[in-house]
């Protein structure tokens, strides 16, 4: 019987511990708690600082980790208990009722097309709506529609069932439950990953006040080529292409008083995200306020050179005081002070502004992490305390990879997410 | 006459918005061999290619093209569908639509079409030619070879040796430790430098399965992923050992910054490492001015060393510590995550002063009464100000090892223009070489921190340990070929071959060029050297190219006027 381990969390970080762990000939059990794998670089149109297509890159691995022998995904599940110490752990994984049978669904979402209900597109940042029963995107990996329970009519109200009577292969079913599931395993990975920071809990940004102001991931999906507006960069208030664009960095991060910590990887994408709007619309000018520059990997700085040279983006050190609405509904207004022996405010209006902010441990982090017993840092990520094994958690056979531990790029996740494989194998062979 | 099957993917909009899908597929169902063409939204999508699987079976194809995005990444999904539906999979040739048509002409919607149908036009005329491969099984010798006594080098190989592989780790200075040695505490915190290095050591010392070689170099290569035979120099006595992985931790220098900012001129002017140095021998430090990115982020070398800012913090903190006063004269600080930022406002806090500085006027150091002198403008005021320093430092960029071309070479693995190791990818495999069996971490790839290191060393680890732990490897079917009737025995082939996989041998009594085929890489450079047309390479016969340069032309030959 080969040894199990379970991850938790199936974006890059924990797709590449799975595969890593799962080639070394280990049993694993991925647990992800939306419907598919995929997580946050499934939402990205491009990664810097190369510019490569983000799902292009990230779909071959998300379709060899669901058909590696080795590797067992329970996706829309959560983990419930762990009892027991490394190497003798019980984790109880709960598989939510998708209220569908996953060996007769085929994806081919004629169901989806009749469904009547239509709830915001959490993949699409709620930028689309999408139906009761879903997939969440295209590449979705295992490809079977979901049926959001708290939405459909059938569950709620028992009225309905549109999707029952078009589901050719009878996969629907409203009378499903959870299931539990106990594994032993060796080891736990955490790979839980992040959320952005409501940036409209702080007023002076605008966000949700002003129709123009959208967040970076907002940005990315209208970026996409698949997403809500088909690639097309149009800015919410009227659908009319911006020509004149402003990023903002450390939206509530680098704060004492909100997110003390530096979000590692906004200083990057927002370049990225300013040479690929002007890839959409040749003349946009872009401006990106920011505190420092922080392009410390590997090509950034000659990507972040390449933007101010090649796309004529304009670096503006300085942390803005206020944005509102223009006149009428449409762009925004920013105030801001000009560094440099001068308090000088100024008020410049763009057509639409990008709020960067800072990313926070996913939801729902802390309380997995009291499950698990691991501790956690004042920023709330897991804490790594020894220094020799910087990616151990404060219990022996929990390891941490990717953004959980601490902010990083998607290379340094999947470093990690080697990693943890390596040194599983190395407590696994101890206790062997 | 063979049976194939052309699988045209629309990517979402990524192709379909400027390619029209259905006009290329209707126009691939007339070409010759072609049973069915068809397409899909995304053919790399679960419900892609189980359409591609059940077309196989139900249409009975024997031949597979898919014209789609890039083989880079996608190639082995297609081809493990073909082999899931019982088509040898090279019998699968990919056609680029995507990179080559609709990326590039996404301007030109007309003319990118007619590109995607002569592209997908030649791959099934070389398809209708290909022939099903069977790919060679062979052993793994069940050790690994690191190259590199410092921080990454040491975890590698206490990694490897704790998993229970033999590993040979190969250092070129008498001494274990690298850069380490040098350090002081790692930051942010205060741990010693020493602490963690001995307990490395340490731990590599005692195991029985770690081997160090002091005082050695790689000298030479040969072999393949599993099978690889090494040449070391060992304190000047050749020696041999076999391996079947590899991972490179030859680390990184730092930059002495000759004739800048007063340094080798003016008294007091040291760089991080030195002043690193001072305070380990415990000099008390006095009044110190460090300037940051000297010789980086401009041009003639325009990366950012990604450590420097955050040693400065952690050195300015031991400054104030030791009664001193510190000051950074920086442009960003790269204070990025939770401690490094944390640092950074700790070291506001406590009273270290922060002027940032410009390009266009860069801080002036010259010696004074009383020492050393630094003249800066000072941005955020506005105003030129003046500072008196017991001592300047200068941070300065890590640097490519001086070897590194040397082991690059060896070991036949890329770098970039700074003399880094360059990896498979930068985003997905950051840990691997492009090469099979042969993994990259640490400094020697990009400047990282302590901890940094040691997850790409234990990341390192993990994939040679696959290998190893697997105990097999396949290996490459795509490998070249010498017909003995044509072959003259020239030698072009051995000459140009990168490998060192050809050989001349007597058969049958005729001198003809004999490939290894376990050492080919299929890269095909004898193939282009031969003058006789004798070598071939698999999948790239001069008969299947030959076919798509023809249709290429009959098209063309067709539309002219």
């Amino acid at each position: 019987m080969p040894k199990k381990v379970v991850v938790i969390g199936g974006g890059i970080a924990g797709i590449q511990a799975c595969l890593d762990i799962a080639d070394m000939g280990y049993e694993v059990h991925l647990v992800e708690r939306t419907p598919s794998i995929g997580g946050r670089m499934a939402q990205l149109d491009k990664t810097f600082p190369t510019n490569d297509c983000s799902m292009c890159i990230l779909s071959p691995k998300m379709i060899m980790c669901a058909g590696h022998e080795n590797i067992k995904l329970h996706t829309y599940s959560e983990v419930e208990g762990v009892s027991g110490e490394f190497p003798r752990l019980k984790v109880r994984i709960r598989e939510k009722a998708r209220h569908i049978a996953l060996n007769r669904c085929t994806g081919c979402g004629d169901c989806i097309t009749k469904c009547p209900v239509k709830v915001p597109n959490e993949f699409e940042e709620g930028l689309s709506i999408r139906k009761a029963i879903y997939l969440p995107f295209p590449q979705a990996v295992p490809r079977k529609v979901t049926i959001d329970a708290e939405h459909c009519r059938m569950i709620t109200e028992k009225k309905c069932g549109v999707c029952k009577k078009v589901c050719q292969a009878g996969a629907i079913d409203y009378e499903q439950k959870d299931s539990l599931i106990d594994i032993d395993a060796a080891a736990i990975v955490v790979a839980t990953g992040f959320d952005l920071f409501d940036a409209s809990a702080l007023r002076q940004y605008g966000l949700g006040s002003c129709k123009d102001v959208v967040t970076s991931l907002q940005l990315e999906r209208i970026l996409s080529a698949a997403g809500p507006t088909s690639g097309h960069l149009l800015r919410p208030s009227d659908k009319k292409e911006p020509r004149k664009l402003a990023f903002i960095q450390c939206v509530g991060s680098r704060d004492a008083k909100m997110l003390p910590y530096c979000s590692s990887v906004c200083c990057m994408y927002a370049t990225k995200e300013s040479i690929l709007v002007r890839e959409h619309v040749p003349d946009i000018e872009s401006t990106i306020f920011y505190m420092d520059m922080r392009a410390t990997g590997k090509g950034f700085q000659e990507f972040v050179n390449r933007a101010e040279k090649q796309y004529s983006v304009r670096y503006l050190r300085s942390r803005p005081a206020s944005l509102q609405a223009a006149h009428g509904e449409s762009g925004v207004l920013v105030t801001y002070e000009l560094v440099g022996g001068t308090t000088e405010q100024r008020t410049e209006e763009f057509d639409m502004v990008v709020l960067c902010p800072g990313l926070v441990p996913s939801s729902g982090s802390e309380a997995l992490c009291a499950l698990l017993r691991i501790e956690l840092d004042k920023d709330r990520f897991v804490k790594m305390p020894n220094w020799k094994h910087p990616i151990d958690s404060s219990r022996k056979g929990i390891l941490v990879c990717g953004f959980a531990g601490e902010p990083m790029d998607i290379p340094d996740s999947v470093a990690q997410a080697s990693g943890v494989a390596a040194r599983i194998s190395e407590l696994l062979q101890a206790v062997a | 006459m063979p049976r194939i099957g052309v699988f045209i993917c629309h990517c979402g909009h990524n192709i379909a918005s400027t390619v029209s899908v259905e006009e290329v597929a209707k126009f691939a169902a007339t070409l010759p061999g072609v049973v069915i063409a068809d397409h899909n939204l995304y053919s790399c999508s679960e419900e892609g290619l189980n359409s591609i699987r059940k077309s196989i079976e139900q249409n009975k194809l024997d031949r597979v093209v898919v014209a789609a995005c890039t083989p880079r990444t996608h190639e082995p999904l297609f081809r493990s569908v073909c082999e899931q539906a019982g088509v040898n999979k090279y019998l699968f040739e990919f056609v680029n639509i995507r990179e080559h048509c609709s990326w590039i002409h996404a301007k030109e919607p007309s003319s990118a079409t007619e590109k995607a149908k002569r592209l997908v036009a030649m791959g099934v005329s070389k398809a209708a030619l290909l022939e099903p491969q069977t790919e060679g099984e062979s052993n793994v010798i069940p050790a690994a070879l690191v190259i590199g006594g410092g921080l990454a080098g040491l975890r590698a190989t206490a990694s490897l040796a704790a998993q229970g592989i033999e590993t040979h780790l190969i250092e070129k200075e008498p001494r274990l430790g690298g850069l380490l040695n040098d350090i002081t505490t790692l930051a942010p915190y205060s741990e010693s430098a020493d602490t963690l290095l001995q307990e490395l050591v340490d731990e590599v010392r005692g195991s029985k399965r770690a081997h160090i070689h002091l005082n050695s170099k790689l000298r030479g290569l040969t072999g393949f992923v599993g099978n690889f035979k090494a040449t070391l120099d060992e304190a000047g006595k050749k020696k041999e050992i076999e391996i079947g992985a590899i991972i490179v931790a030859t680390g990184a220098n730092e930059l002495q910054p000759e004739g800048e900012y007063g340094y080798g001129s003016v008294p007091g002017v040291v760089t991080q490492l030195e002043f690193e140095r001072t305070l380990k021998r415990g000099e008390k430090p006095g009044d110190t001015v460090f300037i940051q990115c000297v010789g980086s982020r401009q041009p003639g070398r325009e990366y950012c060393s990604r450590i420097c800012c955050n040693t400065s913090l952690k050195n300015a903190l031991k400054v104030l510590e030791a009664g001193g006063t510190a000051t950074i004269i920086h442009r960003d600080i790269m204070s990025y995550g939770t401690v490094w930022e944390e640092m950074y406002r700790k070291a506001s806090e406590k009273g270290v002063r922060f002027i940032r500085y410009t390009l266009n006027d860069i801080p002036h150091v010259r010696s004074h009464a009383s020492g050393t002198a630094v003249d800066v403008f000072d941005e955020t005021l506005g105003e030129r100000i003046h500072l008196d320093a017991n001592r300047v430092v200068l941070a300065t960029p890590l640097i490519s090892q001086k070897d590194s071309a040397e082991v690059g070479k060896l070991l036949k693995v890329p770098r970039d223009k700074h003399g880094f190791f360059l990896e498979a990818h930068v985003k997905l495999r950051p840990v691997e070489f492009a090469t099979d069996g042969v993994f990259i971490c640490g400094t020697a790839r990009w400047p990282s921190s302590v901890r940094e290191t040691l997850s790409q060393a234990l990341g390192a680890a993990a994939k040679a340990a696959i290998p190893i732990k697997r105990g097999k490897v396949v290996i490459e079917s795509i490998t070249a070929w010498a017909d003995p009737d044509k072959c003259a025995a020239c030698g072009n082939c051995v000459a140009s071959c990168p490998y060192e996989a050809i050989e001349i041998l007597e058969q049958d009594g005729k001198r003809v060029a004999k490939v290894n085929e376990t050492q080919c890489k299929g890269c095909g450079t004898c193939v282009a050297a031969c003058p006789n047309d004798a070598m071939q390479q698999r999948g790239f016969t001069t008969r299947q190219l030959s076919a798509m340069i023809d249709s290429l032309v009959k098209h063309a030959l067709e539309e002219s006027p």
